[in-house]
């Protein structure tokens, strides 16, 4: 049987390794270890967690807040892709309309 | 909503019942828990906005968790809305009970504010118009969220950069009147008193004068950033992006010595500096709060003898 | 529109001023409400402008924070001036600002100024992906014990139950590639990837991770999180692609933490 084959050999491929505890989570909590608390790809230092609320006012000010300005840009000239087409960006200079 | 047997684990793990009366918090940022457990257990408190542990599970419970463990935690609602016209999110408000009841906090509070308008959330404090109308529909608004959590709130001052023409009613006199209407309690913004005065050239100190000091049950210190009107005059943003200005911290004093201790957040939300920068401006406000405890218990002695 | 003070119209009908910030806080072509003066009794336009200004910054920063791979390969300038767009069309609808920007990857594709970046909108779903997993409820993943546990004859009619925080991404690009080479700190490189590319979410403890799977295995991914048997989804695998290596599947899905439970016979084997 096809299956069960394969279920067995995939069973035997994996480490045998029991899922944390809490008691170990808590531990490596307290170690520092987890320091990211959502890292995005293994060994990458990424801490993105996404937005929170604010209970506050921001001094940032926006200088497009008050108009429908489009803002070119785009920095990605060193990826290639498929079919041959570069990833910068094209000069669209056409505004969008209010 | 809820599964049965959620609420009853939670009722499994209740976490210690710690004080947090005459004590300096700080506002918990996900960045600093290592530091904060490596230093060891501390004196203290941690505030959290309630809507960013609204999620299912993940890494914000299990952070929020570990922290509740360890010290007093304080609730700080930003979005029920309760400022505004329309009624409650009552599935907003479940969400806010079900936190409640999972992490026990000292405190709870809320905004004196609306963010939601129909169906759309603005993600900012917005001001209403002080009057009999909207006294009554916040008066109702506060008496709704805590009977359904079946505890008092505290109400927070807003920081202000207009005013309506329809006000009929000063803040203070408001804010005092929803009190004497709901049983709800205060979170005294002090540098929202600040900018707000500044903003509409009134007096901190006459606001501080009219307000109703004795309900006031936390405190919140913050930082204020400075730009100017058209007119060049001068507007204060309530930015919470830098250490707490020095005309607040005497705002402050002044009031610890009117009041006695209160706890006492500060309120850093943007540019967030490193843990000890801001365990730095906590132990500011511990050292004011516990002047204010030594002379409480002269205070106490002269009455005994 | 004048608000009524005569009380005749009592209570909510009688406060205008949430509708009249809600009308202008996101278009800037509007004046100042009427009921709002500065101090001295004059316009308010630049103070009402303060609100308006939190409102944006604050949505285009909750974008900025739920895309950041997305903000790296446009740019600030571009991202911003894309994201003000969205959050005018499409403010958010929840006090969670974490659920915001769900239909961000669907105006980016169709965003006239991101044509030259077909990818992009597919590198957005995997941002978008990251932080429903992140929140998602916790559930501990299937370990191996369960799935040795059922007999040979019952396997084909197992099925999986996916994990909460477990998505599933498919593009006609690759969007996995372009996705792990801009969602970190160090210099991009040229991504030489052209093939279309499947990408896993899983949050297996502590951490969200992201993975490129091969076409047969998100096959069979697919029809386990669609509820189809492990007989009916490796089935189908393998007769679409006959050199799928099923067992490297299994343990790959167990492995990333896809799945927290199975079923035979409709009762649920817990972890």
């Amino acid at each position: 049987m096809v299956l069960a084959g394969a279920v067995a050999s995939a069973l035997s491929s994996l480490a045998l390794a029991s899922p944390l505890s809490e008691a170990d989570i808590k531990s490596a909590m307290d170690a520092g270890k987890e320091k990211c608390f959502g890292v995005a790809l293994k060994g990458q230092n990424d801490c993105a967690a996404g937005p929170g609320t604010t209970c506050q006012g921001t001094s940032t000010v926006d200088y497009q807040g008050n108009a429908w300005k489009f803002v070119d840009g785009g920095t990605c000239t060193t990826m290639q892709l498929p079919d041959g087409r570069k990833g910068s960006m094209e000069t669209l200079d056409r505004d969008i309309p209010a | 909503m809820e599964p049965n047997n959620h609420a009853i684990g939670h009722r499994a793990l209740r976490f210690p019942d710690y004080p947090i009366d005459g004590m300096a918090g700080t506002s918990f940022k996900h960045e600093h828990l290592p530091a904060i457990l490596q230093q060891g257990r501390r004196q203290g408190f941690f505030e959290v906005h309630a809507e960013n542990y609204m999620g299912d599970g993940g890494p914000p419970h299990r952070a929020l968790s570990r922290i509740r463990e360890d010290y007093p935690v304080s609730i700080h609602g930003v979005c029920l809305s309760i400022g505004g016209p329309q009624p409650l999110d009552r599935q907003h408000l479940t969400r806010f009970k079900a936190l409640i009841e999972r992490y026990e906090p000292a405190l709870v509070s809320e905004h004196l504010a609306w963010s939601t308008h129909e169906t759309t959330y603005f993600n900012d404090l917005l001001p209403l118009p002080y009057n009999a109308d909207t006294l009554q529909h916040v008066a109702e608004h506060i008496d709704e969220v805590q009977e359904t959590i079946g505890r008092q709130i505290l109400l927070e001052n807003p920081s202000s950069y207009l005013t309506f023409t329809e006000s009929t009613m000063a803040e203070t006199a408001f804010i005092r009147e929803l009190a004497r209407r709901t049983g709800c309690g205060l979170l005294l913004d002090i540098n929202n008193v600040f900018v707000s005065a500044t903003n509409l050239k009134t007096s901190a100190l006459d606001y501080l004068a009219d307000y109703p000091l004795d309900l006031v049950r936390e405190i919140h210190l913050a930082g204020h950033a400075t730009q100017s009107d058209e007119n060049g005059e001068l507007l204060l943003i309530d930015s919470h992006d830098g250490p707490v200005g020095d005309a607040v911290w005497k705002l402050y004093e002044t009031v610890m010595v009117r009041t006695g201790p209160i706890a006492t957040l500060v309120e850093w939300d943007s540019a967030i500096p490193d843990w000890l920068t801001l365990t730095r401006e906590a132990a500011a406000a511990q050292a004011i709060l516990d002047r204010g405890a030594v002379t409480d218990d002269r205070g106490a002695r002269h009455a005994a003898v | 529109m004048q608000p009524s003070s005569l009380g005749f119209a009592a209570g909510r009908e009688a406060a205008p001023y949430a509708a009249h910030f809600a009308g202008r806080l996101l278009d800037p072509g509007k004046p100042a409400p009427p009921d709002v003066t500065d101090t001295g009794g004059g316009g308010a336009e630049r103070r009402f402008g303060i609100y308006r200004n939190n409102v944006t910054v604050s949505l285009i920063g909750a974008l900025a924070a739920i895309f950041p791979t997305t903000l790296r390969i446009t740019g600030p300038e571009f991202f911003r001036a894309m994201a003000r767009f969205h959050i005018r069309a499409t403010p958010p609808t929840s006090p969670l600002l974490f659920e915001y920007g769900h239909d961000f990857a669907a105006f980016i594709a169709q965003y006239q100024h991101a044509r030259s970046m077909p990818w992009l909108a597919d590198v957005a779903r995997i941002e978008r992906a990251w932080l429903d997993a992140y929140h998602a409820a916790d559930e501990a993943v299937l370990a191996m014990e369960p799935l040795a546990a059922v007999a040979p004859e019952a396997l084909g009619a197992t099925r999986f139950i996916a994990h909460p925080a477990t998505r599933l991404l498919s593009s006609s690009y690759p969007a996995f590639s372009i996705f792990s080479a801009n969602r970190q700190d160090a210099p991009v490189g040229p991504i030489m990837a052209t093939e279309p590319e499947w990408t896993l979410v899983t949050r297996p403890v502590f951490d969200v991770e992201v993975r490129r799977i091969s076409p047969d295995a998100a096959m069979m991914i697919e029809g386990l999180m669609a509820g189809d048997t492990l007989g009916r989804a490796a089935g189908e695998a393998l007769a679409t692609f006959a050199d799928f290596d099923l067992p490297a599947a299994i343990a790959g899905l167990i492995e990333a933490g896809a799945f927290c439970g199975i079923s035979t016979n409709g009762a649920r084997d817990e972890t």
